[in-house]
């Protein structure tokens, strides 16, 4: 059985506090009256208001969603064709600078991709807006996508696919009827990674971006670069609060789902007893 | 049961379902299988026996179509498969993960091979509610996979691979996940299936008691080659090498010379210090020659007295005694230092062991109890 | 080859060679290129013909960025800052994925939830909560003044503490995970054994537990290291214009002086910096995969 030891306590409030403090602060400090950001002044939700009627910020929200739901779909749809050529693809040529080019864009630094692929846009005359990013976006997150998605399928039971082919499935059907669902929650957080990275890219959408489309990321950059501002605390905190809606929402649906499998298999295993 | 007289492969007008003739097939510079020419009949229950590594697996991947041949033909019903994919066979297979589809019910992983074979609507309905009465799963048809026990998943991957009807069922292990009380009720389950369907199927196991207590024939493989193909009774009693006699039960291996003795009659010498062995054998062999006399340990009688009229006898130590409840095996050490396993049977209960450890014993067995064996 | 298989294949390759594997050899070439007033503002282009653009080729940026010290400085500045705040860095996760691993089992679902939300989070934003959290008339300052520990507010902001916390903060969830999940693994009867053969649990700590979670702490490192190298958005916001980091002044060099070649120049060079950590981190992975199967 295990104990929690006073030093693993503290090290995981103190860990925790580090963590979270900013946060709650920045997500306290938009509820602040003053314009000046680090003196309370009573409670308010102005700066909510303020937000809603600031057009920019709107019209840079739609242009951020947009990229990124279009992105995070295109990546997803790449990144686990990528995924299952890794995986199950066999030898091809140019195999090893496939899965270079798939690793590569986890660890290279964004302003290098950014600069590399904005070089390429002017080299081919493309204009630079939503299209841009939604390519520039694209090619990383199909990488994280297929990452997620290949070391799930390293783990499917490769015999699944055989028995489909053995029931009489083309590898087409096969793939359709009995991998894709199985592996379909990879497949879903795969498309959340990508969609989030997109909404948090401020580096490479800054290089790839035109005039006419500046998303949020950029918008509260130029806003933060000039220091505290009460209108991205508020923008922050809804930010924050849908994540965190989310990811507790997903981590309920995770854990009651494990639960009621454990439930099953133990009623399963009564009902022979 | 109807097996005393079903003997196909004795019978030399029999047309094999399936034939392997002089079939490799190689990983790369592995060979895995090796040459290998076979005959499986219809409504036979074939066993492919072998440890790990043995190309068994190899064998059954091939019949299903995962795999194809490096070189020779492999023929099913008369015709030639190699090259045919695994979805365009007569063939099904059940595998040792069971490979149910966790994201389907019951009742359409066993229809999922009928829908793809373009069946009708009704007939599958129809077809799926036989497969589940005759594997008594109708009660769990809407369960999925991880809310039944591992026995009944075994029998909704047996029912799924029969559904299509295949020529050929192809069971890789497929006892291997369950515990021993639940696989030897399963096995008897495996054979009533099988007749009741006439279905050829042939199980690839590593277990030789269930290849034994299943199969019709047995095939004995080691390394890509098949070492002997026969009746269960036929592999024990008459084991064609050192190799089958060690891998099915226990087995004492006596090496010696042999010298003829009268008709299918050899003299043994074994021990410079023990008298000569006398064992029969139908296959001849040439005076001087090496050979191997395996007698199984049941064979052997144990006595603290010498037997008078035994043609076989020496003289030892007990040195171990294994006690299993419906058994007893002695190991007992011979002059010349060989120790030589004896069963006996624990026939009555509470009786006091006349024999026990360190006593001085003798053994005996008959000229026909062992076999002799030249490889 | 069957046409399906050529497809799946051939569609994502082909994505990646034009918008990932190209795009280095265009930076590769402006970094030979020269400086020109014109648009794209560098020559020779492709327009000049092949063989003129080659012969026009020269190492003038790298001798350049060789002969500033600018850019020397900045990439020593950037090394020891990523390579101290992967140290602190490693000093606050150990603790935590060791408190985590060692917390009851209920505890552990959302102990990780914990640790990967912020993941979720938006980068930038979490970056600049830090900005009136340590800005002169900034929280902590206030707070600090408040106790009394202090008589006038620490210059903490724009300086390159700010950008240690920074990188530790962001960061911290990447060295966390690797090492919980060494750790996770780790057989307690293991420790228990050692502690059996004489060892006190400190030094079953050092002799069992450290060395088992090696290749969690070498790759939390890593992932540390790599992206911190590189980094601009912190730099910038927390560490001012004292703060010399390589990714800035790539950043700077594009977008303020227009000056492409050297930008070109600038991405070469840290990207040989940082094959070594990569070939690195990538051997690392190869042998917790070869000693997982």
């Amino acid at each position: 059985m295990r104990r929690a030891s006073w030093f693993n306590v503290t090290s995981l409030t103190l860990g925790f506090a580090f963590l979270y403090l900013p946060m709650v602060l920045l997500v306290f400090y938009s509820f602040n009256s003053s314009k000046l950001v680090t003196v309370w002044a009573g409670f308010s939700t102005k700066w909510y208001g303020e937000l809603i009627r600031n057009e920019a910020f709107l019209d840079a929200a739609v242009v951020t969603l947009k990229v990124a739901v279009i992105s995070s779909t295109l990546a997803t749809i790449l990144g686990t064709m990528a995924a299952y050529v890794l995986v199950r693809g066999g030898k091809f040529l140019g195999r090893t600078l496939f899965s270079g080019m798939i690793y590569a864009p986890l660890v290279m630094p964004e302003v290098i991709t950014g600069l590399s692929l904005l070089l390429l846009f002017i080299g081919i005359g493309l204009d630079r807006g939503v299209l841009t990013i939604v390519l520039a976006h694209t090619t990383f997150s199909m990488c994280y996508v297929s990452v997620v998605v290949s070391s799930r399928l390293v783990t499917f039971d490769r015999s699944l696919e055989e028995a489909a082919l053995d029931l009489g499935c083309s590898p087409f059907d096969a793939f359709r009827l009995v991998t894709l669902p199985i592996i379909a929650p990879a497949v879903i957080s795969g498309w959340l990674l990508a969609f989030t990275l997109s909404l948090d890219d401020l580096v490479i959408a800054s290089f790839t971006t035109g005039p006419s489309s500046t998303t949020l990321p950029i918008k509260i950059w130029s806003a933060v670069r000039l220091g505290v501002s009460p209108e991205i605390n508020a923008l922050s905190t809804i930010m924050i609060g849908v994540v965190t809606v989310g990811v507790i929402t997903a981590s309920l649906i995770s854990k009651r789902r494990t639960v009621k499998a454990q439930q099953d298999l133990q009623a399963a295993e009564r009902g022979i007893s | 049961m109807s097996q005393t007289n079903f003997s196909p492969w004795d019978d030399p007008n029999g047309k094999p379902l399936i034939r392997f003739d002089n079939v490799t097939k190689k990983f790369g510079e592995f060979v895995a299988i090796d040459g290998l020419t076979l005959d499986i009949y219809e409504r036979e229950f074939f066993a492919l026996l072998g440890p790990s590594g043995c190309g068994k697996t190899t064998m059954m991947r091939m019949l299903a179509g995962f795999e194809n041949p490096t070189s020779g033909t492999m023929e099913l019903a008369g015709k030639n498969i190699a090259g045919v994919p695994p979805n365009k066979r007569a063939v099904n297979m059940m595998f040792q993960s069971y490979a149910l589809f966790p994201h389907l019910t019951v009742w359409d992983n066993i229809a999922f091979g009928l829908k793809r074979g373009g069946v009708p609507k009704q007939q599958i309905g129809t077809r799926v509610e036989e497969m589940l009465k005759l594997t008594r799963l109708t009660k769990f048809a809407r369960r999925k996979p991880h809310q039944i026990s591992g026995g009944q998943r075994q029998r909704v991957a047996l029912a799924r691979s029969l559904a299509k009807a295949p020529k050929l069922l192809l069971l890789d292990e497929p006892l291997g996940a369950l515990d021993k009380k639940l696989r030897q009720d399963t096995q008897f389950e495996l054979m009533d299936i099988q007749e009741s369907t006439g279905t050829t199927f042939v199980i690839v196991t590593h277990d030789q008691e269930e290849a034994m207590t299943v199969a019709s024939r047995v095939a004995v493989m080691d390394e890509g080659r098949i070492i002997q193909v026969a009746t269960p009774d036929r592999i024990y009693e008459a084991p064609n090498s050192v190799y089958v006699a060690d891998f099915i039960g226990d087995v004492n291996i006596i090496e010696g010379t042999v010298k003829p003795a009268g008709e299918d009659l050899y003299h043994i010498d074994w021990n410079p210090n023990q008298a000569p062995l006398l064992a029969a054998s139908e296959r001849p062999f040439s005076d001087g020659q090496t050979a191997h006399l395996a007698i199984r340990p049941e064979k052997i009688t144990i006595s603290t007295e010498q037997p008078v009229d035994a043609k076989n006898t020496a003289k030892g130590t007990v040195l171990d005694i294994a006690y299993l409840g419906n058994l007893s095996t002695y190991y007992v050490q011979l002059e010349g230092g060989q120790i030589v396993k004896a069963q006996t049977a624990n026939t009555r209960r509470l009786s006091r062991r006349s024999i026990t450890w360190e006593d001085q014993v003798w053994i005996s067995w008959s000229a026909t109890a062992g076999v002799l064996l030249d490889q | 080859m069957n046409i399906r298989r050529f497809v799946l294949i051939a569609v994502p390759y082909a994505w990646l060679l034009a918008l990932f594997f190209i795009p280095f050899f265009i930076v590769l070439k402006i970094s030979l290129s020269d400086l020109a007033l014109a648009i794209p503002p560098y020559s020779p282009t492709v327009k000049d013909g092949i063989l003129n653009m080659l012969s026009a080729f020269d190492f003038e940026n790298f001798t350049f960025l060789a002969s500033d010290d600018l850019y020397w400085k900045a990439y020593l500045s950037s090394l020891k800052i990523a390579l101290i705040s992967t140290v602190l860095a490693l000093l606050v996760g150990y603790p935590m994925a060791y408190g985590m691993a060692r917390a009851p089992d209920e505890w552990r679902p959302t102990l990780m939830m914990l640790v990967i939300l912020p993941f979720w989070t938006s980068f930038l934003i979490r970056v600049y909560a830090w900005v009136g959290i340590l800005s002169n008339e900034g929280l902590l300052n206030q707070l600090l003044l408040w106790v009394g520990w202090i008589d006038a507010p620490l210059a903490i902001m724009n300086t390159t503490t700010a950008v240690y916390i920074g990188i530790v903060y962001t960061y911290l969830p990447f060295m966390i995970l690797p090492i919980y999940a060494a750790l996770d693994r780790l057989d307690e009867s293991l420790i228990e054994a050692a502690e059996d053969l004489g060892c006190s649990r400190t030094t079953a700590f050092w002799l069992v537990t450290v060395p088992l979670s090696r290749n969690g702490i070498i790759a939390g490192c890593f992932l540390v290291f790599i992206p911190a190298l590189g980094e601009f958005v912190i730099p910038s916001l927390l560490g001012g214009s004292g703060t010399l980091m390589i990714g800035k002044v790539l950043f700077e060099e594009f977008f303020n002086n227009r000056d492409w070649p050297v930008a070109s120049a600038v991405a070469v060079v840290l990207l040989l910096i940082l094959i070594v950590p990569i070939t690195l981190f990538q051997r690392n992975q190869q042998r917790q995969a070869e000693a997982d199967t």
